[in-house]
């Protein structure tokens, strides 16, 4: 058995309630390694020849739940949740940090395969080699705090009565969806305590479709061995080194960029993109940490960073608010992106966001969208219930309820801000799409590409298989491919961004191969299962379906993207399309697609995917 | 000692005291185990080494003894019979079952270096530090379970009115 891995896959039939175990060869893990690059394989394998007609949001899809051979060891736990998404209609990997890892591979399985709909809403819940499907109806339609609450302690007291002579029982692990995810919105996350989630994909429309409202893990065995434990315990004490030394990431989180993107780098959503810029001190970091952060350090298993916080709201209106972080990415989505400039406000728009069930920058983007409609005079109070003016926290909380609940106009924007744009566009007979900020039906992360002073490249959303995905840029180098090339390593190895980017990519190789015994080398992984992953998500974009297919066309910035800045140290600079012509050919050939970014043939079949080619036959026509 | 309002929940701890103890990272083995029943209000769980020692009073088969030296409580896992007379004497139900052996668990302040002190130091986190022992009933204090300290931790955390809804 391959070392670093637990050895199986628990596969879920949730239509027959039938549970399985899946096991991959040596040759398959050594060439898929686990996580984003596993996925892809996966769901090729099962999907692949009827990816055009499956629903992303009915039973054939597939939901994995998997980690990587790397997770756990490497300090830092994460899971990787992916399937069809329902937000691109391709492959969406998208990870979230959680103690649900090591309780899975401690419990004896590297993954979940999750397949067909239950007849009413049920749980899984995950214990050493065993898995079970459990009654959740009196749990359905409960918000996110209640949700995890409910599920927590009932998992724990069923344990605690199996192993009362063992002692203590501690609370499994959760994964689960809120209302959003109930009413299979297509921009739910898949949560993890407070506010964190797999948010892009819409994995929490997925589980709603399987009527699965969580998962729970309990694993009580040791982690699975390794080829060397002497050179993983060094390995472990070298990543804490270089983590530890990472005092401002650790000090105050991606949240240090809420003032900065804005005021330096003039890439932050402010008021759905139509400025990107602002120089409101009240809004740094510094004022997050003195009004709203209970914990100045919170993380996850095993992580050395803890670049998480917590954050409550104590006293006036907005009392009660409680939310993880906020980081960067929920500062400016349910912030600045809102006309909100006060760390209450962000705080209780972020509860809102979280409590129903939505990904916070999918959540956060829609939001922005109806408030610039309304602020245009295109969606009325009558359409939305109430006034919905920049800067009003109460009023931007109240619609990410009606959204979770699918009520009203929340039903048309639980779609999502494309398909929304869409529908709204013929609604009114106004063309809206121009204020859409999204990319392939993925809304963009909050780092946009205008001032050119951010870590985007102008192809960081075109060209990544992962659409609007902040944390899967594209990017060009002299060098090669990069950007989600190198990213992807994380996602596929399953360990976290934050964990990894201080640690050369020298000693996460090492640390590969102290887990597994197997070489990796920068030839091996650029050059072949990189090019191997982002060609099989390429494909799976371009043939979609069954509702939107993308050309090659749509391998473009948002329209907004292209209007220039209005404010800001960088007035009057958009986007140079040129620029992102010439980048995109280059991309392109770079990774052995053809110039309308279709993956060639003879790419594909020196990676081994002959499957793959031939699918690809009818979007080349 | 140990500052539960500090713990960022990490769970190095656990990893530290499970390579140091079993070789391998087996959180469920580690004897200092971290609960996490509400989110935010996390509780480090480890022998508080008490000053009346209860679980060693209640011990049929005398396999647990005191270390006046260290000032530990030691488990000869070889006269444990199982019984988990130890884990309810416990006013915090502190020791448990090892999940691989079955025998009663509990911390040995690693012969006077304890590791998920030094790990937790080292991170900054400050949550657990090392005290010259002295003869206080203090140390009792923290011999509670772990669903009251999370109530607790919670009301300060969240408010009371919050912390009903939480917990």
């Amino acid at each position: 058995m391959p070392r670093g891995y637990a050895g199986k896959f628990a596969d879920i039939d949730l239509t027959t309630g039938r549970i399985t175990e899946t096991k991959f060869s040596d040759e398959v893990l050594r060439q898929y390694v686990g996580g984003r690059a596993l996925a892809a394989k996966i769901l090729w394998d099962r999907l692949g020849e009827k990816w055009e007609k499956v629903d992303p949001l009915g039973p054939e899809n597939i939901l994995l739940v998997l980690t990587g051979p790397m997770t756990c060891y490497y300090p830092g736990a994460r899971v990787c949740v992916t399937g069809k998404s329902p937000q691109s209609n391709g492959i969406i990997a998208s990870t979230v940090a959680t103690e649900v890892a090591m309780e899975l591979k401690t419990a004896g399985y590297d993954g979940l395969i999750i397949s067909g709909k239950a007849k009413s809403p049920v749980y899984i819940l995950v214990t050493d080699n065993k898995v079970e499907i459990k009654d959740a109806k009196h749990i359905w339609g409960k918000n996110g705090q209640q949700t995890l609450r409910a599920v927590t302690k009932e998992t724990r007291e069923e344990l605690q009565k199996r192993l009362k002579k063992r002692g203590l029982q501690k609370e499994p692990a959760v994964l689960y969806i809120g209302p959003a995810g109930d009413n299979k919105s297509r921009i739910a996350a898949v949560m993890v305590k407070w506010a964190h989630g797999c948010g892009y994909g819409g994995y929490g429309g997925v589980m709603g479709s399987k009527n699965l409202k969580a998962i729970a893990v309990k694993g009580s065995g040791p982690m699975p061995d390794v080829a060397d434990w002497s050179k993983v315990r060094e390995l472990i004490d070298r990543v804490y080194e270089f983590c530890f030394a990472n005092d401002g990431m650790r000090r105050w989180g991606t949240g240090a960029a809420g003032y900065s993107v804005g005021a330096e780098t003039s890439s932050e959503p402010v008021r759905n993109w139509q400025e990107e810029w602002h120089d409101e001190r009240s809004y740094g970091v510094d004022k997050f940490e003195r009004k709203v952060w209970a914990k100045r350090y919170w993380g996850d298993q095993g992580c050395p960073t803890t670049c998480e916080k917590l954050s409550v709201v104590r006293e006036g209106p907005l009392k009660g608010a409680i939310t993880d972080n906020p980081d960067y990415e929920t500062q400016a989505y349910a912030g600045t992106n809102l006309g909100i400039f006060q760390p209450e406000g962000d705080v209780y728009v972020n509860a809102a966001i979280e409590n129903a069930g939505l990904c916070g920058i999918q959540g956060g983007n829609i939001l922005g969208f109806a408030g610039e409609l309304y602020q245009r005079k295109i969606l009325t109070k009558k359409d939305i219930g109430f006034d919905l003016k920049w800067g009003d926290p109460k009023a931007f909380a109240a619609l990410a309820e009606k959204i979770g609940r699918r009520e009203g106009i929340g039903d048309i924007l639980a779609e999502g801000t494309y398909r929304a744009a869409l529908k709204i566009s013929k609604m009114k007979g106004v063309d809206v799409t121009k204020y859409a900020v999204q990319a392939k039906g993925v809304a963009i992360g909050a780092h946009g590409t205008r001032s050119g002073m951010d870590y985007v490249t102008p192809i960081a959303y075109t060209c990544s298989v992962q659409s609007g995905d902040h944390t899967s840029p594209a990017a060009w180098t002299p060098e090669g491919p990069r950007g989600e090339l190198s990213w992807g390593f994380t996602d596929t190895a399953v360990i976290c961004l934050f964990n990894a980017m201080p640690v050369p990519e020298s000693v996460q190789f090492e640390f590969y191969k102290a887990v597994t015994g197997w070489e990796l080398t920068p030839e091996k992984w650029y050059g072949e299962i990189a090019l191997r992953m982002v060609a099989m998500q390429r494909a799976a974009l371009l043939i979609g379906g069954p509702d939107a297919k993308w050309k090659p066309a749509d391998d473009e910035n948002p329209p907004r993207f292209y209007e220039p800045l209005p404010s800001g140290p960088k007035k009057g600079q958009t986007t140079d399309k040129a620029k992102v012509a010439e980048l995109k050919r280059k991309y392109y050939e770079a990774v052995g697609w053809d110039e309308k970014g279709i993956p060639r043939s003879s790419t594909l079949k020196k990676l081994g995917l002959e499957s793959v080619d031939k699918a690809l036959e009818k979007v080349r026509k | 000692m140990r500052d539960y309002r500090q713990c960022s929940g990490c769970r190095t701890c656990e990893v530290a005291c499970s390579l140091y103890h079993e070789g391998k990272i087996w959180p469920e083995a580690s004897r200092i185990r971290v609960f996490m029943l509400v989110p935010g209000a996390e509780v480090p769980h480890l022998c508080a080494q008490c000053h009346d020692y209860p679980c060693l009073k209640s011990c049929p088969v005398d396999a647990i003894s005191w270390d006046e030296k260290l000032g530990r409580v030691l488990v000869d896992k070889k006269k444990c019979i199982s019984c988990s007379k130890c884990i309810t004497a416990c006013p915090g139900n502190v020791p448990f079952l090892h999940p691989g052996d079955n025998k009663a668990t509990i911390c040995n302040l690693c012969d006077g270096d304890p590791q998920c002190v030094k790990i937790c130091l080292r991170g900054r986190w400050n949550t657990l530090w090392t005290v010259p022992r002295t003869p206080s009933f203090n140390y009792r204090l923290y011999a509670k379970k772990p669903d009251q300290v999370t109530k607790e931790l919670a009301e300060n955390l969240y408010g009371s009115q919050r912390a009903k809804e939480l917990t």
